[in-house]
């Protein structure tokens, strides 16, 4: 399927999902726990552009989510914008740290990189908790508004803006996997040093990754204050994000644009369930089992048990 | 902002003796990392584990804490020589290293977390020992003794580290692992066995370093993630693989920690190591090719 | 085929390159005219496979220069000589592992020379040319299978095919015969010498004695980072510190 008839096709999709669901469905709380599921899928996503196509993986994730979910509120703060202005702000400015990240840290051999991610997280996280605008450690409240802009309430809302961006994501990670760009990245992650010498301007697909996968991270954590309603560094900042965003794809497949789908609605599922019947805590422990089993048993994950290795690519 | 001159020195005194508790939290990495090109990032969680049967063993039987991290550091031998067949297994064998195993660890690290917050809620915990709380007074230089002993024994453990590598058998065997994995492969040692032990030194490492910390303060669960990026950025200042360098990358970023909590505020510290790292990486001639 | 009154393709002057206190690289110069084919030998650690990526810009050289078809290398990026026309196989082939063979020559066909100003290739176009060169080189009928099944004399063929793929003025056979029986040595000669009968100029770096004096219309020895010979094979090859050097006092 060419790119442009996959992105027609999937928006198709979606926009029967999501008339589907929001026409038939009456619990309010399916729209709470589907907009966690879908903002994993965007994450999950994101993250495999750059750790499952590139090669690099990236501890960080939480920087980028954060940033996006805190350039909301400083624009709360200052002046209303919709939620979608919000969402293009946050995945710019989450877009513009991750080249910022790449430029520095992409030098690097894959494991530094890695540490580093996890250093620019919690350098970033130790900015927003010494600044008192967007209420530094204690956190700040944000008024959830009661009715969204058309009809239904303010939660089948950010669901709405979730599914779309859910959509958009899959629908570039798509493109980028199967185009002239993938192919220089799964190079990269094969063999970075022999793809430079074959002409693949490595630095800048790097650069190109990140800031893609940056941005979208981004975008996913911007309407995080409304579905909160109160936004402190430790949660939004928290490691939980990193490792299910490590997990998903990993569990799902790495090679391809399904994993970080399967992973996500897998997992996020399971853990939604998990946190309402048993702990909380307990449920992340189940992440970390699962991911350290499928990393030992099947690192090609779930993708990887259904389809051989080898596939065709179409490159252009 | 004045600075005045006992503050000062005192910050200074304070952050040599956390530089070398941090040189203690550090050795097992040095060795794992550094020598042995395993990424241990999990290594805060053993440290954490270490920590917390120190807290349970000293608040039901009110034994030394450092007692009981000498006392621990067999067994933590054993778990780490345990977790580095599953790497081994798992990962070396089929040449997976980088993407798995770092995987592998970060799991580790997080189930290690949630684990003990499983068992032993959020709560900080503490032990109770003798040198808790006095402190050793020079003219206006105050020792904490609950920073000294540590500093002492952390010291010692780095001192004794460094001749068994140097003197024994086993140890100058891990060091040429270190160095050169074929030429011990021609030699007809077994490299796997070699690397087996040393990882298992370093997780004991860990049991020492975790009885260390919890004389220095309270701690819970989640402490370990502020330890990840201290630890890399000594093991990547000190040089990766010598030991003396790690102590020296050590008591800087002791220093620089104390420093920037006393004249800016303890909220900033966990940046302090990080800000270390991110420069040491960005300013390392290696780049793309490594070390 | 070497033509006569020309410029050289590749201008190496004073190159020096260090690993913190070691001298890997000292002062070397070096001329490569269009259409040779040049020998390039030394013992183990002499130096051969860090000049030659020092030229193909894998490693940073810390002095002198380097000219190719009359441009300056000396900060441009490994991406940017290939798409110039620099080419190199790796001594330990080392191919795209997830992709096939036709995959692994797309590479270079897409980012080398359709980033070159012209006419640009068709995809259609990049899988013929593609399929072709596999075929060259002997391995067109696994073009769809992963390297993981390869022999290690189709990694090699491979290697040279990846190569080859960038449509380089100047290759580099970094150690292209090392570990092969005799038979499969004269395979990778043979293709080598068609190759420099198309225009191709190469620099064959080399232990394989027999194959380098076969092959050479000009030999180079490296010695302990120093160029100590230049000159037509059977004279360098007299050269007594060459003797000294291979041989010992």
């Amino acid at each position: 399927m060419s790119a442009g008839r996959f992105w027609a096709v999937s928006f198709v999709v979606a926009a029967a999902l999501l008339v589907l669901t929001r026409w038939q469905i009456q619990n309010e709380y399916f729209f709470f726990a589907g907009y966690v599921v879908l903002q994993y899928i965007v994450l999950a996503t994101a993250w495999n552009i750059l750790g499952g196509y590139t090669g690099y993986i990236n501890f960080g994730t939480a920087a980028f989510f954060a940033v996006g979910a805190y350039t909301a509120v400083v624009l709360h703060k200052l002046t209303p914008v919709p939620v979608p202005v919000m969402i293009v702000a946050g995945g710019i400015v989450s877009g513009i740290i991750g080249l910022g990240m790449g430029y520095l840290t992409l030098r690097l051999k894959g494991v530094f990189f890695a540490i580093a991610t996890l250093a620019m997280a919690i350098v970033a996280q130790t900015l927003i908790v010494n600044w008192d605008f967007v209420g530094g450690a204690r956190g700040i409240y944000v008024i959830r508004p009661q009715h969204g802009p058309l009809v239904g309430g303010y939660i089948q809302y950010l669901y709405s803006l979730m599914l779309l961006l859910t959509w958009f994501s899959v629908a570039i990670a798509r493109t980028i996997e199967r185009s002239r760009l993938g192919l220089g990245l799964n190079a990269i992650r094969d063999d970075e040093q022999t793809a430079e010498a074959a002409g693949v301007p490595t630095l800048r697909l790097k650069l190109i990754a990140t800031t893609v996968s940056g941005a979208l991270m981004g975008m996913s954590g911007a309407p995080l204050p409304y579905y909160v309603t109160y936004l402190d560094p430790s949660s939004s900042f928290n490691l939980s994000y990193a490792v299910n965003s490590v997990a998903m794809p990993m569990i799902g497949g790495m090679t391809s644009w399904v994993g970080p789908i399967i992973g996500a609605v897998l997992l996020g599922t399971i853990q939604q369930v998990a946190t309402v019947t048993i702990s909380s805590a307990l449920n992340l422990l189940i992440v970390g089992l699962l991911l350290i089993g499928f990393v030992i048993v099947a690192p090609n994950g779930i993708v990887g048990l259904v389809k051989p290795r080898h596939r065709a690519r179409g490159g252009r | 902002m004045e600075i005045s001159l006992d503050l000062l020195v005192n910050a200074i005194v304070a952050g040599l003796l956390l530089g070398g508790f941090y040189a203690a939290v550090t050795l097992g990495v040095t060795i794992s990392f550094g020598m042995l090109d395993i990424v241990n990032i999990a290594h805060p969680a053993f440290i954490m584990l270490g920590s917390f049967i120190t807290y349970a063993i000293n608040s039901a039987f009110h034994l030394d804490p450092i007692l009981i991290g000498v006392t621990m550091m067999p067994a933590f031998l054993v778990l780490g020589m345990a977790v580095y067949q599953i790497y081994y297994y798992a990962f070396e064998r089929r040449g997976q290293e980088s993407i798995q195993g770092l995987a592998f660890f970060f799991g580790l690290l997080f189930v290690g977390e949630v684990a003990l917050i499983l068992v032993f809620g959020v709560d900080y915990r503490f032990v109770e020992a003798a040198y808790i709380g006095p402190s050793l007074h020079f003219g206006f230089v105050e020792l904490p003794l609950r920073m000294l002993v540590p500093f002492v024994v952390a010291l010692a453990m780095v001192g004794l580290l460094q001749l068994f590598l140097g003197r024994s058998f086993i140890g100058r065997a891990i060091l040429a692992v270190a160095q050169d994995r074929l030429a011990l492969q021609l030699m007809a040692a077994n490299p796997s066995r070699v690397k087996r032990i040393a990882f298992g030194i370093s997780i004991a490492t860990a049991a020492l370093a975790g009885a260390l910390l919890i004389i220095i303060q309270p701690v819970e669960p989640s402490i370990g993630r502020d330890y990840i990026g201290r630890i890399f950025a000594i093991c990547v200042l000190g040089g990766m693989t010598s030991i003396p360098g790690m102590v020296a990358g050590a008591m800087l970023i002791g220093i620089a920690e104390s420093i920037t909590s006393t004249f800016y505020g303890p909220s900033w510290s966990p940046a302090v190591a990080f800000g270390f790292l991110l420069l040491a990486l960005a300013v390392r001639p290696a780049g793309i090719l490594g070390r | 085929m070497i033509a006569a009154g020309r410029q050289p393709l590749l201008t190496v002057g004073g190159l020096t390159k260090h690993f913190g206190g070691f001298v890997a690289l000292e002062d070397i110069d070096l001329q490569v005219m269009p259409g040779e084919r040049l020998g390039l030998i030394g013992p183990n650690g002499s130096g051969k496979s860090t000049f030659v990526n020092c030229l193909c810009g894998t490693l940073r050289h810390d002095g002198g220069t380097i000219s190719f078809d009359g441009y300056r290398l000396d900060r441009v990026s490994a991406h940017q000589r290939t798409r110039r026309g620099l080419a190199r196989s790796f001594q330990l082939p080392k191919p795209f592992r997830s992709l096939s063979l036709l995959d692994n020559l797309r590479i270079p066909l897409l980012y080398a020379v359709n980033a070159r100003p012209g006419a640009r290739l068709s995809a259609a176009a990049i899988e013929e040319r593609s399929l072709q060169i596999l075929g060259d080189v002997g391995l067109a009928d696994k073009a769809r299978q992963l390297p993981r099944d390869l022999t290690q004399v189709e990694m090699r063929k491979l290697e040279l095919a990846r190569a080859l793929a960038s449509a380089p003025r100047l290759l580099f056979a970094d150690e292209a015969m090392a570990g092969l029986s005799p038979s499969e040595v004269e395979e990778i000669l043979g293709l080598l010498f068609r190759l420099n009968d198309d225009g191709i100029t190469i620099v064959l770096i080399e232990h394989i004695m027999r194959a380098v004096m076969s092959f050479s219309t000009r030999l180079v020895v490296l010695v302990a980072g120093r160029k100590i010979a230049d000159g037509a094979p059977d004279e360098a090859i007299r050269n007594p510190e060459v003797e000294r050097a291979y041989l010992g006092e």
